[in-house]
Parts: structure tokens; C-alpha cells; sequence
């Protein structure tokens, strides 16, 4: 995988773990206010550059969750378990 | 449509140094064995349609569907420390018997060869006694990982056991408060 590719994957990774566990810490703190607006601003951030990686380096999600260039691009590699980080 | 979307890539990055077959040997116990992310997975994704609580319903869901990222990440890690091992280094390692039977196809087994099973896991509809089992269970895997990490030099790997780990001890927190909102609902249920 390209350098620019992984850059942005790992960017997206570190914004969806804080979505992650924020999105824990909130399933048993409903009313943390705080929390809930960090979530709502990493949600944003994180939408926003899966969009961009996903146009710039086709689909990550299936089933109707992400639009394809053409040809299919799902099927292309590397799978998640053959990425050198 | 009730279902789970795929993404195609790893929660955190897995990395490794050089391949290594016996710590992939090591490492399936969290594949396939009874505190590995399989079983959590599992066990909490039906636990939580008995569960009288929405903070209980919703963590078992988010916990049990972060399980799953966990074990495809451990997949991957079996998949990279066997991958391109010669004839030679399998036998040298503790992998000879597992080459024999399966290649270095990924199976849920433990360290031992077990394969995996239901009665691992446990989901008896009672929720006090459910999510205390699910507390145990994260403990129970903290310290195997804590175990694998003594059980391997490399740092890269280690990096990823270590974030693994971690994520053991926050869902045990989690786990503890939603029983608390469960405890807390059961002292108010009126009795007439």
C-alpha cells in the first residue's frame, strides 16, 4: 500500500478508536454532555475523511454503505490482514 | 435489514517484525480458546436480547461488535507470523501437528489444538449473573495477553497485544456500570 494511501488509514483509525470508546463510555454515561459533543465532532471529522478515502481509493464498507468507481473496486487489495503498516 | 456492515480494514494495525510460527501457535488461544475474542464476541452479542436495560442492550452490542474487530485482528496476526514459514521452521516450531492436519489455514482452536466451542461461553437469563460473567471474561483475557506478551521479543507484535489488552480492562469497567444500571433497575421494580 502507497505511503498517502496508509497515511490516511491510519488517520481513520486513530479517529474511529475515539469513536469507539467514547461511543462505550456513552452507552453507560447517556448524559455526559461533553463526551457526547467529542463524539459528535469526531464522528464529523471521521465521515469526512472515509469520504475522502473513499474516493480517492474505492470502497471500505459493502452492501450498499459505499458507492464504487469503476470496475468494482471492492474486491481490490490489499485485505486488511496482508497491509504492511 | 438487521445486520453488520464489513469495513475493510483493522481497528488498530497489526505489525510484525519476522514471521514466527510458534507465537502464532501461542497467539490462537485468543482465536479459538475459551477467553479469546470469539467467545467474547459470542458470548455478549446473546447475551444482550435478555438484558432489562438500554445501557446493557446497547454496550453488549458495541462491545460484542468491537469482539469481532479484535478478532480479525488476531487473525491477522496469526496469518502474518506463519506466513512464508519453510517446511523446516514449522517443524522446528510447536506447529508441526497444526501443518499436518490444516496447513497454516486460520481455524478457531486454541494453543493446544482444542477447537473451538459454545461451552466456552455462557448465557444462562439472568443479567446480574451474565454480566458478571463477562466481567470475569475480560479479566480472564487481560491476563492471557498479558502471558502472550512474555511469551514474544517483538516489539511490533507487542504493540498490538498491548493495545488488545487494554481494551480488556476498559471493557471491564464498562461491563461493571452497566450492572450497576441493572442492579439499579432491579432494586426499583415494584413487588405487590
Amino acid at each position: 500500500m502507497h505511503k498517502d494511501q496508509l497515511d490516511v488509514l491510519k488517520r481513520i483509525q486513530e479517529l474511529e478508536f475515539a469513536c469507539v470508546d467514547l461511543n462505550l463510555y456513552l452507552d453507560t454515561h447517556p448524559m455526559d454532555q461533553k463526551a457526547l459533543m467529542d463524539y459528535n465532532t469526531y464522528t464529523y471529522q471521521l465521515m469526512m475523511l472515509k469520504n475522502r478515502y473513499e474516493s480517492m481509493y474505492g470502497p471500505l464498507k459493502n452492501f450498499g454503505c459505499s458507492q464504487s468507481q469503476y470496475p468494482w473496486k471492492w474486491i481490490e487489495g490489499p485485505w486488511p490482514w496482508e497491509i504492511e503498516y | 435489514m438487521h445486520m453488520w456492515i464489513y469495513e475493510k480494514k483493522l481497528e488498530y494495525p497489526v505489525k510484525i517484525s519476522c514471521k514466527d510460527p510458534r507465537m502464532a501457535k501461542y497467539i490462537m488461544t485468543q482465536l479459538g480458546g475459551p477467553d479469546g475474542e470469539l467467545s467474547a464476541s459470542l458470548r455478549y452479542l446473546h447475551q444482550r436480547f435478555h438484558m432489562p436495560t438500554d445501557q446493557a442492550k446497547a454496550l453488549l452490542t458495541d462491545i460484542g461488535t468491537e469482539e469481532l474487530a479484535h478478532w480479525e485482528m488476531i487473525c491477522a496476526m496469526v496469518h502474518m507470523l506463519t506466513k512464508g514459514a519453510t517446511i523446516e521452521e514449522i517443524k522446528e516450531s510447536d506447529m508441526g501437528a497444526y501443518y499436518a492436519i490444516r496447513d497454516k489455514a486460520i481455524y478457531p482452536a486454541d494453543s493446544t489444538g482444542n477447537p473451538w466451542t459454545a461451552a466456552y461461553i455462557q448465557s444462562i437469563g439472568d443479567p446480574v449473573a451474565d454480566l458478571h460473567e463477562d466481567m470475569a471474561a475480560e479479566q480472564k483475557a487481560r491476563a492471557v495477553y498479558e502471558q502472550l506478551l512474555q511469551l514474544t521479543d517483538d516489539p511490533l507484535l507487542k504493540d498490538a497485544l498491548r493495545f488488545l489488552r487494554e481494551r480488556e480492562v476498559v471493557h471491564f469497567q464498562r461491563f461493571g456500570e452497566a450492572l450497576r444500571s441493572v442492579e439499579e433497575y432491579n432494586a426499583c421494580k415494584k413487588f405487590y
